[in-house]
């Protein structure tokens, strides 16, 4: 029996979404936005929208996710993807929109944009991968870092008198009444890949169907800017981040 | 012409009014003084519930311009108006959309500054409209009315420039053509696009994405910064063919002008009545009225500095439109500016009196 013997519809156990091209990704190796983006491709198709999908990317690693996943992108200033969503939707309510952004995108320089859309209910998903870091412009300290973590820009670690506190902003968008869903889950085992992706199936459907706005908050690892090996880096992450920002739904009101 | 479309109405309220009669997809605008009228009118016409335009409220200039980015870069016809202080912060997505190459309008109802400075009407925003205004090379197309009128007028000819072009266009107007009334025609309904037509018309959209064509990815990003200069040269080069064909302007009594005045917006309303009391007492003065500010009418102007004696700049500003006629006059004649600053308009008559000092020297 030769592998091409092996290769037949039949015997198709897994394959890598359609949507999910063949670019290689600039993500480091362990990085969670692999599996976020597999993900989101997956889900696209499952749900049948791969020629209505409007996708907004960031400013941060995420920003050449439209180099990955075969669907219209707009590429947002830092900050302001959902803004740019919330017009998007109201001009194309049809459409699945949805943002894809990192702490510091959504957290910091666009927390204006992130709440006020959400508060508007704009019938938009949005994806949040908090790796409590700035990845891209080579870790420096995020609105999410954790207290004592260092970064580049907190090198003796994350102090309040000097740094103030982290950000919970998860738990903010489920205080505002223009959310339906909001949630946090994780892509670093098996088990928690299967939550997020019905997770982000969720938002998706509720910005197809006019449900308001959701956030899918994914605690992700950045090895390369905690200076960690992936493994250590999931550890570190279940350790230390699960306790600032535990897994789970914060609101869920369908 | 049937004497009822003749209308009395605020210069914001026409650029309201031609917005939902030219077929805008979005307005996104947030509240500020002297152009708020912009947005309460299109609330208080509900056009969603006629042409299904979309109005919103946003929280900041930050997210109107970014929501125009968004629109623009889906095909749709989408604006956003403020006044200087708000637009200064829309710099930002007025250089991503020149980057991305994506059409859209921006209305300036330009007051004092700099910083907070004035509500009061000002012209001194005109550097930062002519000169991109955000980071990076690239050019805005901005045109400036001067009277009830253009603003309704204008609101279509930018969409239309915005859109043949691929870039952002500006109306860069003032608190005075924005608050004053005026008898206005406003024009015909034209349809907001259909899909189809949009797909058509805008094959480059983002509007998701049909199994035989690429993805459209809207991005004023590339790290080849090889293939960033010739996205630069590209932008160049379409920069130079809107210079080449875009040029507007008005002349008014050029032919036997032994003096000129340019002027631009409601500073050359100021001039018209200028030359009317200096060619009363014998001197003859003409003016050119920019209506295109960037490009600019340097060849005009250019032709008119070997006729004329001396030239004066009129801007309700400190002198910025003055190194544009320089530029253009080549030291062939004197250029001298004349304007006043932080919300104080000229006179005609101390216009007239700076022009004679100047014709006098």
């Amino acid at each position: 029996m030769t592998t091409n013997d092996i290769i037949k519809p039949e015997n198709l156990v897994y394959r890598k979404p359609t949507l999910l091209n063949d670019t290689p990704m600039h993500y480091c190796p362990g990085c969670s936005h692999g599996v976020a983006h597999k993900l989101i491709a997956e889900i696209i198709e499952e749900m049948g929208m791969e020629e209505k999908t409007i996708a907004i990317s960031p400013v941060g690693c995420a920003v050449f996710a439209y180099n990955y996943i075969d669907v219209d992108w707009i590429e947002a200033a830092h900050g302001r993807a959902p803004a740019v969503a919330s017009a998007v939707k109201r001009l194309w309510p049809d459409r699945l929109v949805f943002t894809y952004q990192g702490d510091g995108d959504l957290a910091c320089i666009g927390t204006g944009e992130t709440i006020h859309a959400l508060n508007r209910g704009e019938h938009i998903a949005i994806i949040f991968i908090n790796n409590a870091i700035y990845g891209m412009t080579g870790g420096q300290m995020a609105p999410t870092t954790l207290m004592g973590m260092k970064t580049s820009t907190c090198p003796y670690g994350r102090e309040a008198d000097l740094h103030g506190y982290p950000l919970h902003i998860t738990d903010i968008a489920a205080t505002l009444e223009g959310t339906t869903y909001v949630t946090r889950q994780a892509v670093h085992t098996v088990a928690a890949i299967r939550k997020t992706k019905k997770a982000i199936r969720q938002a998706f459907e509720n910005s197809l169907n006019g449900q308001g706005a959701s956030l899918v908050e994914v605690v992700s690892t950045c090895n390369a800017g905690w200076k960690m090996s992936p493994e250590q880096a999931n550890k570190w992450m279940e350790e230390h981040m699960f306790k600032y920002y535990p897994l789970g739904d914060l609101k869920n009101l369908l | 012409m049937e004497k009822e479309d003749i209308l009395l109405m605020k210069g914001n309220e026409a650029i309201a009014h031609a917005a939902i009669r030219c077929g805008c997809d979005g307005y996104f605008g947030y509240p500020i003084t002297p152009q708020s009228e912009v947005l309460e009118t299109l609330t208080l016409e509900k056009p969603w519930e006629t042409t299904g335009m979309v109005v919103l409220q946003a929280e900041s200039e930050l997210a109107s311009i970014n929501m125009v980015y968004g629109a623009g870069a889906a095909g749709k016809r989408a604006m956003t108006s403020s006044s200087s202080p708000g637009v200064a912060l829309m710099q930002e997505g007025i250089t991503y959309m020149a980057g991305a190459e994506l059409p859209g309008l921006i209305v300036n109802v330009q007051r004092g500054g700099p910083g907070l400075g004035t509500i009061q009407p000002s012209q001194s925003d005109y550097m930062q409209a002519t000169r991109g205004g955000g980071n990076g090379d690239y050019n805005v197309i901005v045109l400036a009315p001067a009277s009830v009128q253009e603003m309704a007028d204008f609101v279509d000819l930018a969409f239309e420039l915005s859109f043949k072009y691929r870039n952002p266009a500006m109306i860069l107007s003032d608190g005075i053509i924005g608050q004053m009334m005026e008898k206005v025609v406003l024009p015909p309904f034209k349809p907001r696009r259909t899909e189809e037509e949009i797909t058509r018309e805008c094959p480059w959209a983002a509007m998701g994405k049909p199994k035989n064509r690429r993805p459209n990815i809207h991005t004023s990003l590339d790290l080849d910064s090889a293939r960033m200069e010739e996205t630069n040269r590209h932008l160049q080069a379409k920069y130079q063919e809107i210079k080449n064909k875009e040029v507007r302007y008005e002349k008014v009594m050029c032919d036997d002008a032994e003096h000129l005045i340019v002027a631009f917006g409601s500073a050359a309303r100021i001039a018209l009545k200028t030359i009317e009391l200096c060619r009363n007492q014998g001197i003859k003065v003409g003016l050119l009225r920019p209506i295109t500010l960037w490009p600019f009418p340097t060849e005009e102007i250019a032709r008119l500095s070997k006729q004329v004696s001396s030239i004066l700049s009129l801007e309700i500003n400190a002198g910025q439109m003055i190194e544009d006629i320089r530029l253009a006059v080549e030291g062939r004649v004197p250029v001298n500016h004349y304007g006043r600053m932080g919300g104080m308009v000229p006179t005609p008559e101390e216009v007239a009196e700076a022009l004679k000092q100047t014709v006098i020297k």
